[in-house]
């Protein structure tokens, strides 16, 4: 009896599976030729206009497009565009780019460089269309030919008015500070606490009959932040000139080397003693990070200066350093802009410049008209800032948003 | 027993201790005969942990050890930078745009003459004047356009990064989402997408970027109010600088993991 039940079970399922089979396929549009027939075409894009990027190196063009009207809408079976490009209205197009349903417009990039295989030239005639995709890709539409349209890059970006706008007040505010210096204004800085304590270190190392060591950091001789080092090299280098202490600035850069050497030198002539000054006081040790850092904690050990100073750009090996030094005993005075290796700075060593105060502290021991009226500029930017960021608040809690679309800046 | 004997037998035994682990890694675990691969990746392996142990042993203190490995370290790595300086610099990017003779002398494919990658070559060329006693001022011109121009160019991308977009997203308002107090405290939660912890950032990020600005003032003595909004900018920044440091100091010890991992799987294998 059971064998007779299971037989007539497998037979149903034998006579039904390939029914189940023919309706599946009926039903589903994506499954055989008979999906292509009952899957009509969608309507292509219309209204396609093409135009150069603004404000960019050229090499590249902007299309929008009015969608299909079956994205989202009709047949509703739209799932994408794909951009063609090509160099005459007869072809032949070649895909640049698929962007989903919905989608209105596109940034066709190329490359600028010639040796690219996706190099765009500029000043030539461009051609484009687009195709209109489903599920299905036997099933499309293509738009008609646009075109021509040429790339071109522009002179000015006016996405950074913004930065324009505030570049011209600050620099006007420098120049009005550094003029007014120059004639002899006195402009008030606040002390720093860590400025103080340099004169104090270099006394205290004159004192000890031992080096001070003068760390300029990891940065580029252009990074802000070592200009600022630089200035304080100089002030430290004429006093440990004038005092005859030894110096040691280890570089990591060969060029921030180069700079450092012809500052320390300077300051040693400004301080009536050239003789004095060594080449080998300034010194290139290696562009490895931590081979770098090696090399100086060994020579915290080794030479036991009684001050070290690290002013500059620093990274991974800030604390390092500092942990060196204080296990060596040294007074250690660090000052850097970058924001994570702060406050290891300020754990490890006896004073600490955060951020602008590096600045300052230039500025402040330089007492140059220069250097102060550009210290004086940035407060009074920081003021300006305090005052935009004030009204900016208050007009959003009080419903106004547009005031905020100002400091949008383009890339 | 003096110094220099004891300094004598550490040096033995540190020496016979590398020979027994090169020795030992060169057998290959899976029972295949030695070969002269796994020699000299056992001799390698065996190096590097050595090098390691040395700089380790630096917590300690100063030592021979530490400054064998720091002088290897500086001296490979200050070597190896000025091959790259050279090869990718130097011969990768200037030769193929200048010379076609220069380029099939280093093997590398000639692009296309560019005039103007002659101005770095000159400001190369400036640079090396500092061996001279008499042309070194001319390097000083190199160093003023590098500076000069690296500056110009940070200027316009701090005032964009750290400026400008710093005032606008300073831009926020006090009441998030606001339908009255009583929906405040009867919908009150602490989610970090909740309406009081929305608020308490807008708070925190208003109050700490005036306060640090104030901090940052240099005009002006901090006395008064100006002092007191002065004194909580740098409880802004010391919270903040603490927080960043906890999180550094986990990165580190991940660092320290790896190195460990190292030696003691692939050096001693112990972790199998």
């Amino acid at each position: 009896m059971k064998r007779q039940f299971l037989l007539l079970l497998l037979l149903c399922f034998a006579v039904a599976a390939p029914l189940a089979t023919a309706q599946t396929a009926e039903d589903s549009p994506l499954s055989g030729e008979a999906a292509v027939a009952v899957s009509p075409a969608p309507g292509p894009v219309s209204n396609i206009q093409l135009k150069d990027t603004d404000n960019d190196h050229g090499h590249s063009v902007t299309l929008s497009w009015e969608i299909s009207p079956d994205d989202g809408a009709g047949l509703n079976n739209v799932i994408g565009y794909e951009i063609h490009r090509a160099l005459s209205p007869e072809g032949p197009f070649v895909k640049r780019a698929g962007v989903p349903a919905g989608s209105h417009s596109h940034v066709d990039v190329g490359s600028k460089e010639e040796s690219s295989p996706d190099y765009m030239k500029d000043y030539i005639d461009y051609y484009y269309k687009i195709r209109t995709i489903t599920a299905d890709s036997a099933v499309n539409a293509e738009s008609t030919v646009a075109g021509p349209i040429q790339s071109y890059g522009q002179w000015f970006n006016t996405g950074r008015v913004p930065v324009l706008i505030f570049v011209a007040c600050f620099l006007a505010l420098t120049l009005y500070f550094i003029n007014r210096a120059k004639g002899g204004a006195d402009l008030y800085v606040r002390p720093l606490a860590g400025i103080g304590a340099v004169d104090e270190a270099i006394g205290r190392a004159t004192e000890m009959g031992k080096p001070i060591l003068y760390v300029l950091g990891l940065g580029t001789a252009a990074d802000i932040a070592t200009i600022a080092s630089y200035t304080i090299l100089g002030r430290v280098a004429k006093k440990v000139a004038e005092y005859q202490t030894g110096l040691i600035v280890p570089c990591y850069d060969p060029i921030v080397m180069t700079v450092a050497q012809e500052t320390v030198k300077a300051s040693y002539a400004d301080a009536g003693r050239p003789d004095s000054y060594k080449e080998d006081m300034v010194y290139f040790v290696t562009q490895s990070q931590f081979a770098y850092v090696a090399a100086v904690n060994g020579t915290m050990l080794r030479d036991l200066p009684a001050t070290n100073i690290y002013m500059g750009k620093f990274y991974a090996e800030s604390l390092i350093l500092a942990e060196t030094g204080a296990l060596a005993g040294s007074i250690q005075i660090a000052g850097t802009d970058e924001i994570a290796q702060i406050p290891f700075f300020v754990v490890a060593c006896d004073y600490t410049l955060i951020g602008e105060e590096l600045y300052a502290a230039s500025a402040y021991l330089g007492r140059e008209p220069l250097l102060l009226g550009s210290l004086k500029a940035q407060d009074y930017a920081k003021a300006g800032v305090i005052l935009i960021a004030l009204v900016g608040f208050i007009l959003l809690n009080f419903g106004v948003d547009g005031f905020k679309e100002f400091f949008f800046v383009s890339n | 027993m003096n110094g220099s004997r004891w300094t004598m037998i550490v040096l033995i035994a540190v020496v016979t201790l590398f020979l027994v682990s090169w020795a030992i890694k060169s057998f290959p675990s899976s029972g295949d005969t030695i070969s002269w691969p796994s020699i000299r990746h056992a001799f390698f392996v065996t190096l590097a942990a050595f090098v390691t142990l040395a700089i380790f042993s630096f917590l300690y203190k100063d030592n021979p050890y530490y400054k064998f490995a720091e002088h290897l370290f500086v001296g490979v790595s200050a070597a190896y930078w000025m091959c790259v300086g050279f090869w990718s610099t130097f011969v990768g990017n200037l030769i193929p745009r200048i010379s076609p003779g220069l380029s099939k002398f280093f093997g590398v494919p000639y692009k296309e003459f560019t005039f103007y990658y002659f101005v770095p070559l000159i400001l190369g060329i400036l640079l090396l004047m500092r061996l001279s006693s008499k042309a070194g001022w001319l390097s000083r011109w190199a160093l003023a356009f590098i500076v000069g121009t690296t500056a110009g160019l940070n200027l316009i991308r701090y005032l964009r990064s750290d400026f400008i977009s710093q005032v606008s997203n300073t831009f926020v308002p006090l009441l998030v989402q606001w339908k009255g107090t009583g929906a405040f405290f009867s919908d009150f939660s602490l989610a970090s997408g909740g309406q009081f912890t929305l608020m308490l950032t807008n708070w925190v990020i208003f109050i700490g970027t005036f306060c640090g600005l104030i901090y940052f003032f240099f005009s002006k003595e901090h006395k008064g109010v100006f002092g007191a909004a002065s004194r909580v900018g740098i409880w802004v920044l010391m919270i903040t600088f603490g927080a960043s440091f906890g999180y550094t100091v986990m990165g580190r010890v991940s660092l320290l993991v790896g190195r460990l991992t190292f030696l003691f799987d692939d050096w001693l294998g112990l972790m199998n």
